[in-house]
């Protein structure tokens, strides 16, 4: 039973992989068309041609609804008085529809969930939650990568993210599946926890949404070089939000990211008390979820400080996501000390 | 002044031109330094440092989490190890550059959070703020055209009112010069108030930490099935206090180490022999009680008793042995913990027989739970329980140092009488046998500890030791709960939304115009949507029918 679901898993894993790899070459021929500027091939658009500076107060008469309406009030028999709504008309153009984005997209659905199915039945296979290795770890990690990057569209359209979202869990679903693929063995004492569970489970939600976020601020960057007329030929760069915007949009997800890694470093510190008998001991991998604790609390304070917000803000998000990344490959593999569950 | 001066949202501090230098006395020294240490740029610099100062500490071994990773660095880079020495580079975060670090920002911290504490008391009490004159030019901003006939401004900011009141804003009535009635609203004060425990909540950890600690001990115990232990100081094999311990916190208890059971993977052939449950059955003997109470110590499971908390935190075997002089007086004989060196816990172990007569005897070996032979002649283990249990023993006379503890024996001074250098090879034993020391120094016996069971069964013949690390520390609780006062600091000032609102009616040519605006104070995506609610629900109470 267990050698079925193992197999399963991986092969689901592999198929994954590829249509990630398809969505990934969907999504970066996206932005070279749009790039190209092919207006004609991105699809039929609602109408864009608002000019911010015409904050037109038109919409107001010209309305549909009810009988008795006039501008001027009066009193209606059922309805009470008419009145009249100005509000200024937002400037923010209907969002383009690309093609090709839209089915890079979907596929990226689809291969999430293929992958979603290789992470339940892995933990099947063994009984117990997968990401006690480091093989497990990159599994589902990337799965709840993706799961956010999927459902943050709900909130706000971040698809411009998808090239880099897909590319970046190829490489670790890959990486983690070639390099790190350990077989399934029973889990080892110190682990059996339910802090197992919630502790590494919110950590990797904590990575998601630093993951989002650099990934705003690399195109931040982009768009403020953009501006300052440096980024020559990315003129995909036009149809993402502005840099302003992705700012605040990487601040609201980082901030998540912060909450969820505190919570981490609260929960592990609870285990390690339970395990190990002291809450803090400066292990390896616990100074260096402090040292990224402490990066990404610079960037919550660089954001409100006069002169550091725009690309040096960004930049400490990059450098935050760098340690993050550092933390689960360098320190993992290299650094001596009490985490050492990679399982290799 | 509530927030630092370069905070985003305060007002650029004003350029006089005005050089000072030259009148800038003593306080006026103070009073820039202060500003300056309190400033967010100054802080946002500390924690980066404070980051980077924080790296070290993982690339070089320290003493308080790798003693030994310490010794062997020192052996591998002999010239290097005592330059990171001087940097206190083994000791990163206790050293005076990373505590300088810390203790700045927290300084900076309170600073900070002292004034702004202070006027946030005062802006709890305070009513919200001046209704603004143009509403047209803040966020959210609508306007509703009413008719004629209906210009009851008054009553429209009643109603207005009481819509912001019911959603939890503090409101304010204004009337202005000319004749527009006007509610000034604000919300989210939590904001504030959280953000003020998150940053009170760190110090509140740091001190709980640095003072509680010093009050707390931790020691450990090496126990060995059968064995007890009482909480005295004599009894522990290490112990380390904190600055301020007292022994008479030591609460009288003891424990006996029942059984120690280990489980091992026996299924999956890609793990055969993995541990997978540790138990340490145990009996504990409090308050004088004669009865004890059985209870378990697991991985994962301390126990608590008297105060304090008992980890397990390793195991191995302890092979009895009992060693007969040159005289035939029983010299020695007890278990002796043998410190496992792999996962099929081939064992290192010593032994230091000072009442050996004529000569005195010392002796250092192997303990294989399961020997199998290697190509060498010598032995391994190939799986961590007692399958085929083999002591190999290097028998040593002349005088041991007996100051080094019971784990090291240093070969100075020793002659080899059993060994690879000896014309006797190394001593083997299995459990019940015993052998005659060469030149009539004595013997050695390797006791089994269940001689009654069935032949062959030598499965209960080795006894196991657990050590134990038990710990008491009076801070932790207190450390948990300003933890989770961070935490819960850190949510409320992140996603509670501060913001103002304001409903103006103004009559205008026999109708009114309601305005609606509303400001965000930090970070605030949902304003836009609240001020566009409140016009709504108003809009339905006054019982409008909006055209939009």
């Amino acid at each position: 039973m267990t050698e079925q679901f193992v197999s399963a898993s991986l092969v689901a894993i592999w198929s994954a992989m590829g249509v990630y790899t398809v969505a990934f070459i969907l999504f970066t021929l996206d932005l070279a068309k749009r790039s190209a500027g092919d207006a004609e091939s991105a699809g039929s658009t609602a109408d864009s041609s608002s000019t911010a500076e015409s904050l037109a107060f038109e919409r107001a008469a010209a309305s549909e609804s009810s009988s008795g309406r006039s501008i001027g009030g009066q009193l209606g028999n059922a309805g009470g008085i008419t009145a009249t709504l100005v509000r200024p008309v937002e400037d923010s153009p209907a969002p383009k529809v690309y093609r090709l984005e839209r089915v890079a997209f979907a596929l990226t659905g689809l291969a999430w969930l293929v992958h979603v199915a290789a992470v339940l039945l892995r933990g099947f296979a063994q009984g117990y939650v997968p990401w006690a290795n480091m093989f497990e770890f990159s599994l589902t990690s990337s799965a709840i990568i993706v799961g956010v990057f999927l459902f943050m569209q709900f909130w706000q359209n971040l698809r411009f993210l998808g090239a880099y979202i897909s590319g970046f869990a190829l490489i670790v679903l890959g990486v983690g599946t070639v390099n790190f693929y350990v077989d399934v063995v029973p889990l080892a004492v110190p682990l059996q926890s339910f802090w197992l569970v919630i502790h590494v489970f919110v950590a990797v939600l904590g990575t998601a949404f630093f993951a989002l976020g650099a990934g705003l601020s690399i195109t931040q960057l982009l768009q403020s070089r953009a501006a300052a007329g440096r980024a020559v030929g990315l003129r995909f760069l036009q149809t993402i939000p502005s840099a302003d915007k992705l700012e605040t949009l990487a601040y609201r997800v980082i901030v998540v990211g912060f909450v969820f890694w505190t919570f981490t470093l609260i929960a592990g510190a609870v285990w390690a008390e339970r395990a190990w008998g002291r809450y803090w001991g400066w292990d390896t991998k616990e100074v260096w979820t402090f040292i990224i604790w402490t990066i990404f609390a610079g960037y919550i304070h660089a954001r409100a400080t006069r002169g550091w917000r725009g690309s040096r803000s960004a930049w400490l998000a990059i450098i935050g996501f760098g340690a993050v990344m550092f933390n689960f490959t360098v320190v993992n593999l290299f650094f001596k000390g009490l985490h050492a569950y990679s399982g290799l | 002044m509530s927030r630092p001066s370069d905070h985003y949202d305060s007002a650029p501090a004003k350029r006089d031109g005005a050089i000072a230098g030259p009148s800038l006395g003593p306080i006026g020294y103070a009073r820039f330094f202060w500003r300056q240490l309190t400033s967010m740029r100054t802080a946002l610099f500390l924690l980066l440092l404070l980051a980077i100062a924080a790296v070290p500490g993982s690339l070089v071994p320290q003493r308080s989490s790798d003693p030994n990773g310490v010794v062997q660095y020192t052996r591998d880079n002999p010239t290097l190890a005592p330059i990171v020495d001087a940097v206190q580079g083994f000791d990163v975060y206790t050293s005076v550059w990373f505590s300088a670090i810390y203790l700045l920002l927290f300084v900076s911290l309170i600073g900070c959070v002292i004034p702004r504490t202070a006027h946030h008391f005062k802006a709890l009490r305070a009513a919200p703020p001046k209704t603004p004159a143009r509403l047209d030019r803040l966020e959210g901003y609508a306007s509703v055209e009413v008719g004629a006939g209906e210009s009851d401004a008054a009553a429209a900011i009643d109603s207005a009112r009481d819509i912001l009141r019911r959603s939890g804003y503090r409101v304010q009535l204004f009337e202005g010069q000319g004749g527009d009635f006007s509610v000034s609203a604000e919300r989210g004060y939590l904001r504030e108030t959280g953000n003020l425990v998150f940053h009170t909540a760190l110090i509140g950890v740091l001190i709980s930490v640095g003072i509680g600690g010093s009050f707390g001990y931790s020691g450990q115990k090496v126990i060995v099935e059968g064995d007890s232990f009482s909480n005295v100081l004599l009894s522990y094999e290490s112990f380390l206090p904190g600055r301020f311990f007292d022994d008479s916190v030591l609460e009288p208890y003891r424990l006996t180490l029942d059984d120690f059971d280990v489980e091992y993977e026996q299924q999956n052939r890609n793990a055969y022999g993995q541990p997978i449950d540790f138990t340490a059955g145990v009996t504990t003997f409090q308050g004088g009680a004669e009865a004890g109470v059985e209870r378990e110590i697991k991985v994962n499971a301390p126990l608590s008793i008297g105060g304090n908390e008992i980890y397990l935190l390793g195991n191995g075997y302890a092979p009895v042995i009992t060693v007969r002089d040159g005289n035939g007086d029983v010299a020695f004989s007890q278990a002796v913990p043998f410190l496992p060196q792999d996962a099929n816990l081939t064992s290192l172990g010593v032994l230091k027989v000072p009442d050996a007569l004529p000569e005195q005897l010392s002796m250092r070996g192997f303990f294989y739970p399961s020997a199998v032979p290697l190509d060498t002649g010598a032995f391994t283990s190939n799986y961590p329980d007692l399958v085929n249990p083999v002591l190999s023993l290097q028998v040593y006379t002349g005088e041991p140092r007996l100051d080094d503890g019971v784990y090291a024996l240093d070969l100075d001074g020793l002659t080899e009488i059993a060994g690879r250098t000896a014309a006797t090879p190394s001593i083997e034993l299995r459990p019940g046998e015993t052998a005659d020391l060469p030149g009539g120094a004595g013997s050695i016996t390797f006791e089994n500890a269940a001689p009654a069971s069935a032949a062959g069964d030598l499965e209960q013949s080795v006894p196991r030791f657990a050590s134990l690390d038990i710990h008491r520390d009076p801070s932790q609780g207190w450390v948990l709960l300003f933890a989770i006062l961070v935490l819960a600091g850190l949510l409320t000032s992140l996603f509670i939304p501060r913001r103002r609102v304001w409903v103006k009616a103004i009559d205008s040519d026999g109708g009114l115009r309601l305005e609606y605006a509303g400001l965000a104070r930090g970070e605030d995506p949902g304003l836009e949507r609240a001020v566009r609610d409140i016009q709504q629900r108003h809009a339905q109470r006054l019982g409008l029918r909006v055209n939009e």
